[in-house]
Order: structure tokens, then sequence, then C-alpha cells
């Protein structure tokens, strides 16, 4: 079993299993909303095979990337709304 | 521009199967959405029951358009020439909107499990599982065995419907519902509303005679399949022959995409497509009665699990039907079809390009979603400018 890794949510380190999403790792990171619509309602992931893209966020500067189809690499920023 | 004998869009069972076959002889690529092979069902498996050694796979890519006469898919980083395609794009989750879907922690019953095989931890999260199908009970099961508390599953169909289908299903149905002992399975009922402020926090469930409250950290709720049918529509393909070719020659369609059959018809229907399409015309054919069998199940299931026309009247006038455009019940109700909604509010224009709010308006209002048109996925401009692959 390869080692965790670590990436960052708004600033905030967290350290997940080798090969999670980053969905996954804002929600351990103990988020559940991800994007704001836009009516202004808070949103996050429905579908989890990246199809509804209501997960998506910014990661890296690049923003409306689908977080449940991207696995997370060590050091990646991700920013939620 | 790269180029393949066969080229295979999508690497869940159809597709796997379908490059195992056909690569024997032919070179063979394999493009997926995903960051890895298996689809939704073998997600996360470190080795799928399928694998096709020889045929090189692509993952993390969307298809944004497709041309049958140059005979090329559009991918983000440019263009793949195939001699033939084969579709195995397999197929989503159908979401029907009631008071509270939108809230976060909502999630569709094959979307949690998607997200568990992805790394979620749900050790001693009260999980309420909700919808129909055979899937409700598979997730559950999963669910627990990771830890979750599943105090219910609300299965919309009577029970008398989905009872011959238990018994049909042999050691792995008694399996799954061994595993289930202290989950409570009620039939003939559903998800009236989700409430909480800002994520799910309690539903409103209803059986038809009564309506009880019932807390919950996640919700995973899904009512059935249905088919990713936007890169055949795109390429113009008409119904299968008995080889899985389209109308569109040299065009295949194997898997979910066909109509909803299970993984026992994607991984025959995918063999026969691969055998066809790498000319072994008599090993494709020898599958045929298989083929049949795994149809006529998947048929029976299909009717057990039929929606009820309750869940029509779910939404309220403010409940939000597109999730990508906030478009409510209300404004869906003061037009008359699929394009007229999508003229006056902007319904299905937003980045999931209707993959949600289509089958959902079909339900509720019997809309047809119009023609597909590139790009199929949202893309970035910077594709379309490379190869003049413009049109």
């Amino acid at each position: 079993m390869s080692s965790p890794v670590r990436i960052f949510v708004n600033g905030e380190a967290v350290s997940v299993p080798p090969m999670a999403t980053v969905a996954v790792a804002v929600m351990i990171a103990g988020r559940s909303s991800f994007r704001t619509s836009v009516s202004g309602e808070l949103r996050g992931p429905l579908c989890g095979m990246g199809i509804c893209f209501e997960c998506r966020l910014t990661v890296d500067g690049e923003s409306h990337v689908r977080s449940c189809q991207t696995v997370c690499r060590d050091g990646m920023k991700v920013v939620t709304a | 521009m790269t180029s393949a004998d066969i080229v295979i869009a999508g690497a869940g069972p159809a597709g796997i199967a379908a490059a195992f076959r056909a690569s024997a002889s032919k070179n063979v690529v394999v493009i997926d959405d995903n960051p890895a092979a298996g689809g939704q069902v073998w997600r996360g498996m470190a080795r799928t029951p399928w694998a096709a050694p020889n045929a090189v796979f692509r993952f993390n890519r969307r298809i944004i358009s497709a041309d049958a006469v140059r005979r090329s898919l559009l991918l983000e980083d440019g263009e793949i020439r195939y001699g033939k395609l084969i579709i195995a794009t397999g197929a989503r989750e159908l979401f029907l909107p009631f008071p509270g879907w939108t809230l976060p922690n909502v999630f569709g019953a094959g979307g949690i499990q998607a997200l568990v095989k992805c790394g979620l931890p749900v050790k001693g999260k009260k999980i309420v599982v909700a919808g129909t199908g055979p899937l409700l009970l598979a997730v559950a099961a999963y669910l627990k065995k990771q830890g979750a508390i599943v105090p219910i599953i609300a299965e919309q169909a009577p029970f008398r419907k989905v009872f011959p289908f238990a018994l049909r299903k042999t050691i792995r149905a008694l399996a799954l519902r061994a595993s289930l002992i202290g989950v409570r399975y009620a039939t003939g009922c559903w998800v009236e509303a989700a409430e909480g402020d800002h994520q799910v926090r309690r539903l409103r469930l209803r059986d038809g005679v009564k309506t009880w409250s019932q807390e919950c950290d996640y919700l995973a709720v899904g009512y059935g399949l249905c088919p990713n049918t936007e890169l055949a529509s795109l390429l113009g393909c008409g119904a299968v022959d008995d080889f899985q070719q389209t109308s569109v020659a040299d065009v295949y369609c194997a898997g979910e995409v066909m109509g909803i059959g299970g993984v026992d018809l994607s991984i025959t229907e995918g063999q026969i497509a691969g055998y066809a399409a790498s000319d072994q015309t008599e090993a494709a054919r020898a599958l045929f009665p298989q083929r049949r069998r795994a149809q006529q199940f998947a048929a029976a299931l299909n009717k057990a699990f039929k929606l009820r026309p309750e869940l029509q009247a779910l939404p309220h006038g403010n409940t939000i039907v597109c999730r990508c455009e906030d478009v409510t019940f209300a404004r869906l109700q003061a037009t008359a079809s699929w394009r007229e909604a999508k003229l006056q509010t902007r319904l299905g224009m937003g980045p999931c390009q209707g993959r949600v709010c289509g089958p959902a308006t079909q339900f509720l209002f019997g809309w047809q979603p119009e023609s597909v048109r590139p790009p199929i996925f949202p893309a970035r401009i910077a594709s379309f400018l490379e190869e003049g692959t413009t049109k």
C-alpha cells in the first residue's frame, strides 16, 4: 500500500488515501458544499461519476474542474465556493 | 492525430470485454472519461474481472465531438481516427426532483457508492438508501460493509413485484440479503422531501398511507439508470443488428448504452461487438443465445421496478428541476415542450447539458430532449482549434 497523499482544501492540509478523488478529499476535510449555484444555493456532489457537474471547483487555479473525476496529487491546491 | 483499427468509447464491462476479444487480432484503443478502467460496476477494483492487456487505454479523456464521415472522435487533446468504433458509454443514474434534492449530502445511490469506492469514509454515518431497483440492495450492503448505519431502504416499487425478482436471484441475492440483516427493506416507500439548512438532516418518507420523519447524515437516492446515448445520437446511429452494429456502418453499440440490462448482458454484448468488429463472425454468433437469456432477465427486472405515478407529483412550484440553471418546476409547468422550456428558461443549457434534467423532465412532463449537437461535453475552445476538425 503506498503512502497517503496530502492536498490543500481552502488552504487547509488534508491527507487522503492514494487514488482518492478531490471530491472525497473535500468531504474528508469536513465540507459538504463545493460550489454556489446560479441562484446562490450551496451544492455538493450528486452523481459521483462525472455527469452532473455539481462537484466542480477550482484545482490549482483551473476553474470548473469536476472533483469526482480528478485524482488527488501531492501538493494540489483546491478551492471550494 | 492518432488512429487505431478499433476505437472503443468506454472502459466499463462492455468496453473491456469488447477490447479483450478484438485486441487478439487488431490494434485497439479504449477511451474513458474516468481515471481508471472498470466503469461504475468495477470502479475502484485493483483487478477488474475482465481485462484487455493488449489494448491501449487512455483515461481522463472526454469525447467532445465525433464525425462519422471522417471516422474520427475529437478529444480535448486532439483527434483520433478509427477503422471501427464500438460505443460502450454505459449509463448514468436517473434522478427525480423532490423538495430538498439539491441539498448537499443528497447523492445518487450509485453516486455515493462511487465516492466510497474512491476513498470516502462512511463509518458511523447514517445513510438512507432510496429510489428503485436492484442497485439499492447492493449499495446498502456495500455501505454497511464499510461501517455505515443504514436505517432503511425505501424501494418505491410495491412488494408483490419485487418479490419474484428476489426469488429469482440465486446465491448472490441470498448473500446480499444476509448481509442486510438489520436493515429495513420498505417496499412501496419513497422520499417525499429532504430537509436541512446547509445540508440534509432529515427526510420525509411516505408509503402511500402515512408520512414520517427519518434523520440521516446522507441520502443515497437513485431511480434506476438511463443510457448515455449522446455519442451514438451525434453519429446518427439507429438500431443495432445481431452483431451489435448500428445503422451507421462500422459503428457498434454494446452494454448499457443499448438499454439497461446489467453487467452480464453488457459483457456478452461487448464480446459480440468485439468479435464482430475484428471479423470473428462465428465466435460472435456463438454468444447470441447467451445474450437472449440476459435480455429476457433484464426485461423482467425493468418491468418489476416501473416508476409509480406519485413520484411525478413530488416537486413543489419552487423545487429546482434543472440544477445547472436553477430552473424551478413552476417555470417549467408554464411551458409546453423541452424546446420551449429551453428557450424560455435555459433548461438543459448548463454544463451537464441536460444529462440530469433531460430524463427528469421526460418522466415529469413526457418531454423528449432535442437532437444532440457538439460539443457533447463542455470543452475548451482550444480543443476545436487543433487539426482543422472544426465544422
